[in-house]
């Protein structure tokens, strides 16, 4: 919902940190995840996940999530889903090019990146395309096993 | 400035040290020169004659011309297939590339196939959306943005391989750009984008028009700031309005588009209102340039074409400087005076 998007931005800090939390835990659950068998539980998660996001941010399960390096605003809902910052043709009242009615979706991702410590520096990371085959996947359990095989990788 | 070993069309010239491409174009900005670049919109035409009859305007007043890729999200010839056709005698294209729409796999494919035409300039870009232009219901693609765009398109030269991987035997040898606005929110970020940029492999930037100067004077102090300036060559845009309407309408339309109210006010208060429109630009174009980190203009004439030469002309930018066209040695003297 839109005024539900506007109002994660204004509150990113906190979002974030919980997220934070919220990502430690789902660490900590691997090895559950493991016995269970991550394409078994693959689609109740993904459900979860895009019922919460998408109520918090409009999330389009894109299944790469980079809300923390966006200031909590999705940039999936730039209707040009543009990842890497805004485009040259923000309006002068910090509108979509696009959807005149709609705020910018990087416009609100600076807002946003401001509140979270180091925010600013994580948009100025380069983010490459999104994988389109992760499409309405979940981004949490990717996320997870994607720090253990690069933990056992590493090992 | 003048090359010796310039050029044979269809033969490139030999790159140079240091050089990503064997065009003229980078050559005249690594050199320290002042270039000048502007815009060709493509015809909506399949007739060649029609794309060099547009060229030919700009002959000996400008060191490379943009290819449009459907600017506008407006259907026109594509910006390859112009491209193509200005190598073949000789001209410096600069080839847009939108991410409107084409996806990957047609986008390297085209980085490919055009360098092998013999282009050494591609400006990388997101696009406008569909809704601007005249096929409001088309797919808008976007599998790309412009800087990931940036960092494919600089693979496939330094690595060689496409995104997939997939090597590629023989790297396209090309100078890549990118846009910015710096007249567009947010003010703040606008030079860490264009850090983002020249991380994913931006070496010269054409900028949107810039009709306020303050704004683009705290862009370029910001971009000094994050220690950009030597990595990256700055062309300012800048064009003639034609009257006080049309910069109305344009603000009011085209996407990106910045004019204050001075500006719109002193052509609204002009006799002749296109005149002072180019002299309006002409003043721009030198003030801009004695801005540290501008490389030079990129000028941005749509519909009013023939107007490039008299304000490059007058602006004095050249200094006397011819740059190459089809036949410049043969008929003409290499150098003009500056008037």
């Amino acid at each position: 919902m839109y005024s539900v998007r506007l109002w994660s931005v204004r509150h990113a800090r906190g979002l974030n940190a919980f997220y934070r939390r919220f990502e430690a835990a789902l660490l900590w659950l691997h090895g559950v995840f493991e016995t269970l068998g991550y394409e078994r539980i693959e689609k109740p998660v993904a459900g979860i996940e895009r019922a919460v996001k998408g109520l918090l941010f409009d999330c389009r399960m894109c299944g790469q999530c980079v809300l923390s390096s966006t200031g909590m605003s999705c940039p999936m809902n730039c209707p040009k889903t543009l990842r890497n910052g805004p485009c040259g043709g923000v309006r002068d009242n910090g509108n979509c090019e696009v959807r005149p009615d709609m705020r910018c979706v990087w416009v609100e991702a600076y807002r946003g990146s401001e509140r979270i410590p180091g925010g600013i520096a994580a948009m100025s990371a380069v983010q490459l395309p999104v994988d389109q085959r992760q499409q309405g996947r979940s981004s949490w359990l990717r996320v997870v096993r994607e720090k253990f095989s690069a933990k056992s990788g590493a090992a | 400035m003048r090359f010796e070993d310039e050029p044979v069309p269809g033969y490139p010239l030999p790159i140079l040290p240091g050089h990503t491409s064997p065009g003229r174009f980078e050559r005249v900005l690594r050199a320290g020169g002042f270039a000048v670049t502007t815009e060709l919109a493509p015809p909506d035409s399949a007739d060649p004659e029609d794309v060099y009859k547009r060229a030919r305007v700009f002959d000996g007043y400008v060191d490379a011309i943009n290819a449009t890729d459907g600017s506008g999200a407006n259907c026109h010839m594509s910006s390859l297939a112009v491209c193509a056709l200005l190598t073949r005698v000789g001209y410096a294209p600069i080839m847009q590339i939108s991410c409107r729409d084409r996806n990957r796999i047609a986008i390297q494919g085209d980085i490919l196939g055009g360098a092998a035409m013999g282009v050494c300039n591609m400006l990388c870009l997101t696009g406008d959306g569909v809704q601007a232009g005249d096929h409001p219901q088309a797919k808008p693609v976007f599998d790309l943005d412009c800087v990931s765009l940036l960092e494919i398109g600089r693979t496939l030269r330094d690595d060689h391989h496409f995104q997939s991987g997939r090597k590629i035997s023989f790297a396209p040898r090309v100078f890549f750009g990118a846009a910015e606005n710096p007249s567009a929110l947010p003010h703040d970020w606008r030079a860490q984008r264009l850090a983002k940029k020249v991380a994913a492999g931006a070496q010269f930037i054409q900028t949107q028009y810039c009709y306020d100067l303050p704004l683009l004077r705290a862009f370029l102090g910001q971009v000094e700031q994050l220690g950009l300036l030597g990595k990256v060559y700055i062309l300012a845009g800048v064009g003639p309005l034609r009257s006080a309407k049309t910069a109305d309408w344009m603000r009011k339309n085209v996407p990106g588009m910045h004019v204050p109210d001075a500006v719109v006010d002193r052509l609204r208060g002009a006799q002749d209102q296109a005149r002072e429109g180019r002299n309006l630009c002409i003043e721009l174009i030198q003030s801009i340039r004695e801005m540290r980190g501008i490389s030079g203009v990129h000028v941005m004439a749509y519909r009013q074409e023939e107007s490039v030469a008299e304000i490059v002309e007058r602006s004095g930018v050249l200094q006397g400087r011819s740059p190459w066209y089809p036949g410049r040695d043969a008929s003409q003297p290499a150098q003009r005076t500056a008037s």
